[in-house]
């Protein structure tokens, strides 16, 4: 990971990633959450600002470009991942960020969201997930559950929606985390993973708009239920949760069940430990896709977490080795080692 | 019958290979236009491929054909005549019919001329050259199949692939009629074929024996004779419009002292510049293949926010999708070339046909009040000082620039002089440390007094943190503004700055007659056609003027004192007169006739000569 190789003079405050700008989400938007758990983050990261650049498409959450101290493209609709892509290959010693809408990332950009992942492209895509399109005022989005009544589905969506975990893991993605806005330890936490692991990073945070959908992740987020209904997965760790963690995850069959230890014959031992780095993704989307529609709790925190090549740097290494077994050519040196050249005296 | 070869023209001859797409007519083509470059000759090459990859062997859609002009001077284009025809089959006769001279000469191969060849080429009766009244050609039969197994026997392949040799058979023949030594051919073949020596074997031995047999059968060459070129001194290559684009984007980053990025995605005609780039890890390019043409702009632009010079390559569908993110360049000031290779339109069109189709949209295929520059090619090597100039003109003024070239220069070769970059002018892209103000006092849409060019900070300088984006900012502080006055003024300004560059790009020259009454106009990859149409118009003892227009957008600053000069103006272009209402609406008031053709291929000089002759003889 590249952070490292950075050679810091001074430690970094959160307050050093901050802009000037005013920031101008709604009160109690879940994106000013957010915001800070990304200062908190590159603090702890210990990152320089002037080597970082933060890309975003169009969307409320995409505003977020405009209220970091660092270099910032806020750009267009969709294309992010793209940009981001570019910027990342042209400069591979620069920790590049994307801050993205499920809107702009799963509908309108969403080939350039799963290419990115796909290409292993060492990026950390922050993805606020308010299943609303909340800059134009409330419509559905690829997100949004069927049935969900929206201005643009005054009867209701007759489409399922996407998981985000699931097109990361169908093209192969190496790193997928979820948080809570509002939890700014975990989400910091999540972010700070994000950047170290080396590829194309993706941080789910379900991120609550109070103006056009707010609440819409309560059933999860609420604390009256949130130990219930949600799991903190830690690396090397049980899976348990729950108001006293008396709950635990266990294989049953094929599947994934939650428990009460002690009850039903099922004891410590059953409970699964978490390991994020495994390959093989497919206990990784079963745990991402946990749920109340399968009585299972929702996970946070870092569900995949999978060393790979990435594009960034094999793209580089291959010009070091071509360059090793040719040479650096200049241009004259290169036109004049191609075929077809003839001299007129 | 051989000895009845006829030739008028000695300055310049028309060669033209066609077959099947499978044919190798394209090799063949390339090879004979090379080595008539290394003998010494002008050249100009017309690639005309079909649409499918391999269509139908035999059918009229799937013939290919490859014309070679070859002269002493003055090889402006690839010729409208056919002097010679290579037919290897009945398909490519007949298609060919229209470009026959004459008196031309057709050799064929009269193993592919059987009945059921006629048949597949919707021939109704078994005199193919009958049926098209071909009666003032000279037919030459040759049964080349057949002669290039024989020639080939006992060499260690297949049928198949001797067969394949016989390009080479037809092409030893017209080396021989040409009288072009052997020697560079064979050695073009062991570099193309360098790790295939059977292959290099193979066709070294049919080539030779086509030429053998010329001899044989005592083809007189002496009439074919074409001088040789008093070239400048120097080192010579070959290279056609796209290789030369993409060359141009290579010194123009090495004379800037930049990485070169580019982002692309494969379209035709213009994937040969990713293909070139992509190649070029010895250099350093980084020449990435990204999902779409968005992506592929997109990631170039994130490589020009990052400091690189950055470009994307494209034709006109993929130029479409392009628009919005241009837009963002434009709004964020950033440098990056677009080359546009156009092509036969609208929507899919005719993708392997060449047109001028995509002017309109380079200059107004965007959202809002969005100036950048356009620029047009006009010969294959001119794509390799035009990208140059796109390149030096982005950096220096942090602007995109489109560059406009079209599929017949893309594809058409002519001998190039490797240039010696020390000659070159300097550039210097407009980095932030310019800036006379401190650090602390640079906001990111600050700009050059005189020029109104931005500043170039890319990440990882320290202390100039900034944001850009698609949202308009204000002139002082960077930060987004809605406020009317403002955005008044950041129109206004990204305008002034695209115009302010015609003081830095050269002036409109005229060719010909200045005291005539009658300019020729063009713009772009048309210019070979209309400089032979002025020289012929002006042989036959007709005055004429011509200006071909390489810088679109700005316009050099002495157009409109230039155009006001003529009593009329012709303005000849492959659409149907966007240049000509380009100008009309700049200008107003300007005398102007519209020639347009938008038939895929490049305009007839013969067909100019007499338009232009009709309008000049006007009152
Ligand atoms: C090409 C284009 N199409 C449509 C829009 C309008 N638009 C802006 S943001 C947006 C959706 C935003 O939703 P999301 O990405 O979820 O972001 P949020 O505002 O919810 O954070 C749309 C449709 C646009 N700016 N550009
Ligand atoms: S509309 Fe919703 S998402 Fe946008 S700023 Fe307001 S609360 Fe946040
Ligand atoms: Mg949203």
């Amino acid at each position: 990971m590249e952070v490292k190789n950075i050679v810091s003079p001074q430690e970094h405050q959160p307050k050093d990633y901050k802009s000037e700008n005013n920031v101008r989400w709604c009160p109690g938007c879940g994106d000013h959450a957010v915001l800070n758990s990304l200062h908190k983050a590159m603090a702890e990261l210990n990152i320089e600002p002037h080597e970082t650049v933060v890309v975003s498409g169009i969307g409320c959450s995409s505003r977020l470009t405009y209220y970091m101290n660092t270099y910032g493209f806020h750009s267009i609709h969709g294309r992010a991942a793209a940009i981001a892509t570019g910027v990342k290959v042209a400069n591979p010693s620069l920790s590049v960020w994307v801050a993205t809408g499920d809107g702009d990332s799963l509908a309108i950009g969403g080939n350039h969201f799963i290419q990115a992942v796909r290409r292993n492209v060492n990026i950390n895509i922050i993805l606020f997930n308010n299943k609303i399109y909340g800059l134009t005022k409330g419509q559905f989005s690829p997100t949004s559950a069927r049935g969900f009544v929206s201005k643009t589905s005054p009867y209701g969506t007759v489409e399922d929606p996407f998981h985000p975990a699931e097109l990361c893991f169908g093209a192969r993605g190496t790193f997928f985390a979820r948080s809570i806005d509002v939890e700014l330890k975990n989400s910091t936490a999540a972010m700070v993973a994000a950047a170290k692991h080396k590829g194309a990073s993706v941080v789910e945070v379900l991120q609550n708009c109070v103006i056009f959908n707010d609440g819409i992740h309560n059933s999860i987020t609420d604390r009256a239920w949130k130990a219930e209904r949600t799991i903190n997965l830690k690396q090397g760790e049980k899976m348990l949760f729950g108001a006293d963690n008396e709950k635990g995850i266990v294989l049953d069959g094929f599947n994934l069940k939650a428990v009460t230890i002690g009850q039903d014959g099922y004891t410590m031992d059953d409970v699964l430990v978490h390991d994020a780095t495994v390959k093989d993704n497919t206990l990784h989307l079963k745990l991402a896709l946990m749920g109340a529609e399968n009585d299972l709790p929702v996970a946070l925190g870092v569900i995949r977490d999978v060393e790979a090549d990435t594009y960034d740097e094999d793209y580089a290494k291959q010009i070091e080795t071509v360059q090793q077994k040719t040479g650096k050519k200049s241009f004259t040196e290169f036109v004049m080692s191609t075929s077809n050249i003839w001299e007129v005296k | 019958m051989a000895n009845q070869i006829i030739v008028k023209d000695l300055n310049q001859v028309s060669i033209r290979f066609s077959g099947d797409s499978g044919d190798g007519m394209q090799l063949s083509g390339t090879l004979f236009s090379t080595l008539s470059a290394i003998f010494g000759n002008e050249i100009a090459t017309f690639p005309d491929f079909p649409a499918e990859i391999r269509a139908p062997q035999g059918t009229l859609h799937g013939v290919s054909g490859y014309q070679v002009r070859i002269g002493s001077d003055r090889v402006y284009n690839s010729g409208d005549k056919t002097d010679v025809l290579v037919a290897m089959n009945p398909a490519a006769l007949k298609v060919n019919v229209q470009y026959l001279r004459k008196g031309s000469i057709v050799l064929y191969d009269t193993d592919s001329f059987q009945k059921k060849d006629l048949e597949k080429a919707l021939f109704t009766t078994d005199d193919p050259f009958n049926e098209l009244q071909l009666h003032d050609v000279q037919a030459i039969p040759v049964a080349i199949t057949s002669l290039t197994k024989s020639s080939l026997e006992g060499m260690e392949m297949d049928n198949k692939s001797m067969i394949r040799s016989k390009n080479m058979f037809a092409l030893g023949i017209v080396c021989w009629l040409f009288n072009r030594p052997l020697s560079i051919a064979d050695r073009l073949l062991e570099q193309k074929f360098a790790k295939k020596p059977l292959l290099v074997q193979a066709n070294i031995k049919a080539l030779t024996d086509g030429y053998n047999y010329g001899n044989n059968i005592h083809l007189t060459a002496s009439t074919y004779q074409i001088e040789t070129v008093e070239y400048s001194k120097g080192f010579y290559t070959d290279v056609n419009g796209n290789q030369a684009a993409a060359y141009g984007l290579m010194a123009a980053a090495e004379k800037a002292g930049l990485e070169l990025f580019l982002g692309s995605y494969p379209i035709t005609p213009a994937t040969d510049i990713l293909q070139e780039l992509a190649k070029r890890k010895d250099l350093g390019v980084k020449a990435l293949q990204m999902e779409d043409e968005i992506a592929g702009i997109a990631s170039a632009i994130g490589a020009s926010f990052a400091g690189r010079l950055a470009a994307t390559s494209t034709s006109g569908p993929g130029l479409s999708l392009k628009s919005e993110a241009l837009g963002l360049a434009v709004m964020t000031e950033l440098p990056l070339v677009v080359v546009d290779v156009q092509r036969g339109g609208p929507s899919t069109g005719m993708p392997t046909k060449s047109e001028q189709g995509d002017l309109n949209q380079a200059l107004y295929g965007r959202n809002g009040e969005s100036p950048l520059v356009v620029m047009a090619a006009t010969s294959p090597t001119d794509c390799f000082e035009s990208a140059y100039w796109a390149s030096k003109l982005a950096v220096e003024h942090m602007t995109p620039v489109i560059l406009l070239t079209d599929g017949y220069i893309a594809n058409g070769s002519s001998a190039w002089k490797i240039p010696d970059l020390e000659e070159y002018p300097e550039i210097k892209p407009h980095y932030v440390k310019e800036f006379e103000g401190e650090a602390q006092t640079w906001k990111p849409f600050l700009r050059d007094k005189d020029t109104l060019v931005r500043y170039w900070a890319a990440p990882g300088t320290p202390d100039y943190m900034h944001r850009v984006g698609g949202l308009e900012k204000d002139s002082a502080t960077g930060i987004i503004s809605s406020d009317p006055a403002n955005h008044q003024m950041m129109v206004n300004i990204r305008r002034a700055k695209i115009d302010k560059i015609a003081d830095c790009i050269p002036e409109l020259e005229v060719m010909g007659d200045k005291d005539a009454d009658t300019l020729i106009v063009g713009w772009g990859g048309t210019y070979g056609h209309l400089l032979e149409a002025l020289e012929g118009i002006r042989k036959n003892g007709k005055k004429a003027a011509l200006a071909h227009f390489k810088y679109i957008s700005p316009l050099p600053k002495n157009t409109e004192e230039v155009l006001r000069k003529y009593k009329r103006i012709i303005v000849a272009e492959q659409n149907l007169g966007q240049f000509a209402e380009y100008l009309q609406g700049k200008f107003g008031n300007l005398n102007i006739r519209k020639f347009n053709r938008v038939k895929g291929q490049p305009f007839l000089v013969w067909r100019l000569i007499e338009e232009f002759t009709k309008i000049i003889e006007e009152n």
